[in-house]
């Protein structure tokens, strides 16, 4: 079988500006190997989905610094449970307190990633998780 | 010639040492090589010869004189000291003014206004791009209503306010003053600054609505108006500090600045102002990073260059129009979410090389911003850290302590050579604007971000609690807890104040504005009148989207 390469959609979501671990996070994961679509700024959790479903790409990691990461990252993942692409994973990197990690956890985020984090972690945690899909 | 004698004696002697120093690295080698942020190698030590033909006059001059490198006022902080100012601003304009009021009962002596999301946007409370953002990054502000409310009990003849708003400045501008004209305060006792700079937010910060051109008109008429009415009034903030931020290195932060800077300058006199008119309120606001020495070079060289700039290239006359003053925030992605009590040191050392570089007024970040926004204890502990500077170590005492340094002014003399390659590129590109256009700015940043996080994590650069002595388990720390109901009391409020006014004339004044946006009329006392008939921000802002058109981002990767 011919090795195909992970496919990840970085996206801003929100109106945070702050995009540099955004692109750090996206260049990281492109030099590895792996294919990225980045978004770029203000993107609703809708244009996230469709972007994703569209890109069809096995991963979706979704910063965000701004405080709100609660009301906008459960769209994302409702959303994708109505178009039943449960198999996309969802990541979330940025400024999220610990109580809130658990609650994003529990509605089916696959991992959270907090100031410190270095890219190479990332990278090993999206190949563990997407090799399936390989 | 003692002095030809003198050199030639140094050089003798230094050569003498070099040769010493051969046998004791063979014993000792040093733990690696040194350099700067921005890629030189650090010396092993820099002396007399390290200086080349050092004119004092012309590359120092005296505090207050051009070419301001030595500081822009005659006695500096032993006159007063710089002020010290908390960027605060969270959930509703209720809350922010407690917050307000007792930093400035703890000896904060002046305001800066942090905006949430939505208003810096120019949305209201209740757009739906909105969702999840009213109030947490900063207070929302919708209507006249809030301001009046956030501003109430602080006397704005005495308090200088900071607004870090940019698209819509000249609506929190007119606010602003609405209210100091409800307070009965004479317009020009008003003191403050927005920041009012676009270029940046295209680059670093992400908060724009308008296209450039648009942008820089609504940004010049504020120049103009300003000027008029409000007269010690800063009509710009020109902000190294988000690009620094966004990972640029120390020279780009200065360069990319001034670049900025220029495109204003240009833009202002392109609309018929004069140059010392407007380049007095003109102010700047910069990163105080890790690297110490270099942050200090890094302000010394800037203000030289910005003073040659004004004079040589515009031809400013007055002193004012020449004098770089400027604001200095400690550096935010420094901040570490481990180990957070260690920030205290980060922010402490790096807002030190701010009073030594010479600023104008400081925030000191807290130490738990990589976790949450400031609890009201971290916030107290980071004015502290400035009250400590200011009063006990005895760093005030003296003007610019550090001048003369053989290794600060080699470094100010590098620095400013670079920033000044820097500036000639972008003036090549077509200035400032057009840069920004075909993405330069932006891929240069991007690659100092890039290579910066690979030096951590190949060890390269050495941060304490992250790639080197770490812990594990987190140290647990009281974090401030918003209220989640604030948006929902927001938006009522806002409601409210929209059955409550008189809707015929904010009709009539939005119609107004209307019009005067598809002329070249000054927008000013179009927005003005809007703002007092409490017109919101929204539809405001609103208009000049019709009008203006939205900006559409620049992807580069």
């Amino acid at each position: 079988m011919a090795f195909k390469p992970v496919r990840v959609l970085v996206g801003k979501i929100g109106l945070d500006g702050h995009d540099r671990g955004a692109k750090v996070v996206a260049q990281a994961l492109r030099d590895s190997g792996m294919e990225v679509i980045y978004t770029g700024l203000r993107q609703t959790p809708e244009q996230i989905v469709e972007a994703a479903l569209q890109e069809d790409v096995q991963v979706i990691g979704l910063s965000i610094l701004s405080g709100a990461h609660m009301q906008l990252v459960p769209p994302v993942l409702e959303m994708l449970r109505e178009q039943e692409s449960r198999d996309i994973i969802v990541i979330v990197g940025g400024i999220i307190p610990r109580e809130d990690i658990t609650y994003l956890k529990e509605q089916g985020v696959a991992e959270v990633f907090t100031p410190g984090v270095t890219t190479a972690e990332i990278i090993d945690f999206i190949r563990q998780r997407a090799a399936g899909h390989e | 010639m003692t002095e030809q004698n003198n050199k030639d004696e140094l050089i003798r002697a230094r050569k003498e040492w070099m040769e010493k120093l051969e046998k004791a690295l063979e014993k000792h080698p040093e733990r690696r090589e040194f350099k700067f942020d921005t890629g030189l190698s650090v010396e092993r030590i820099y002396d007399p010869l390290s200086m080349g033909e050092f004119a004092y006059p012309d590359r120092l001059g005296w505090p207050g004189e051009y070419p301001f490198t030595r500081g822009i006022q005659p006695t500096m902080y032993r006159g007063r000291l710089w002020t010290m100012r908390q960027y605060a601003g969270f959930g509703s304009a209720e809350e922010t003014n407690k917050r307000f009021r007792y930093l400035l009962e703890q000896g904060q002596t002046g305001l800066s206004v942090a905006f949430d999301l939505p208003t810096q946007i120019g949305y209201d409370s209740d757009h739906p791009l909105a969702r999840g953002e009213v109030g947490k990054v900063g207070v929302a502000i919708d209507t006249l209503a809030d301001m009046e409310t956030l501003l109430e009990h602080i006397p704005l003849d005495r308090v200088s306010t900071s607004m870090t708003i940019n698209s819509p400045a000249a609506v929190l501008l007119a606010m602003y003053m609405a209210v100091a004209e409800k307070q009965g305060i004479p317009m020009d006792k008003i003191k403050g600054t927005i920041q009012n700079d676009i270029l940046k937010e295209y680059v670093a910060r992400g908060t724009y609505i308008f296209p450039p051109r648009e942008s820089m008109r609504l940004i010049v008429d504020i120049f103009a108006y300003a000027g008029k009415h409000i007269p010690n009034w800063n009509t710009i903030s020109i902000s190294g500090y988000h690009i620094r931020e966004a990972g640029s290195t120390a020279i780009q932060e200065a360069a990319f600045t001034l670049s900025n800077a220029i495109a204003y300058v240009e833009a202002a006199l392109q609309a018929g102002l004069e140059i010392d008119q407007f380049a007095p309120r003109l102010s700047f606001f910069f990163n105080a990073h890790s690297n110490f020495f270099e942050e200090i070079a890094k302000f010394r060289a800037t203000r030289r260059i910005w003073a040659r700039l004004m004079k040589e290239r515009f031809g400013a006359k007055k002193d004012r129009s020449m004098m770089l003053r400027f604001h200095t925030q400690t550096a935010g992605c420094t901040l570490t979410a481990q180990q957070p009590d260690v920030n205290l040191m980060r922010v402490a050392f790096q807002a030190l090389s701010a009073v030594l570089g010479g600023t104008q007024s400081l925030h000191t970040n807290s130490r738990d911003e990589a976790l949450a926004l400031p609890s009201e204890h971290s916030v107290l502990l980071a004015l502290r850290t400035q009250q400590v500077i200011g009063y006990e170590i005895g760093v005030t005492d003296t003007v610019d302590p550090l001048g003369g340094s053989y290794f600060i002014e080699k470094l100010t003399d590098h620095i400013e050579e670079e920033v000044i390659r820097y500036i000639k590129k972008i003036d090549e590109i077509g200035g400032a604007v057009v840069a920004i256009e075909k993405g330069f700015i932006q891929q240069e940043i991007q690659a100092s971000a890039y290579r910066y996080q690979k030096e951590i994590e190949n060890g390269d650069r050495v941060v304490v609690g992250i790639n080197k002595f770490t812990m594990s388990g987190d140290q647990p720390i009281d974090l401030l807890k918003m209220d989640p109901a604030v948006s929902k009391r927001q938006v009522e409020r806002l409601k409210e104040v929209r059955l409550s006014r008189n809707q015929g004339q904010v009709a009539e004044a939005l119609q107004e504005l209307r019009r005067a946006a598809r002329g070249d009329e000054n927008l000013m006392p179009y927005i003005l009148t809007a703002v007092k008939n409490y017109a919101t921000l929204g539809e405001i802002c609103g208009v000049l989207r019709d009008v203006f058109g939205e900006y559409k981002q620049h992807i580069t990767l």
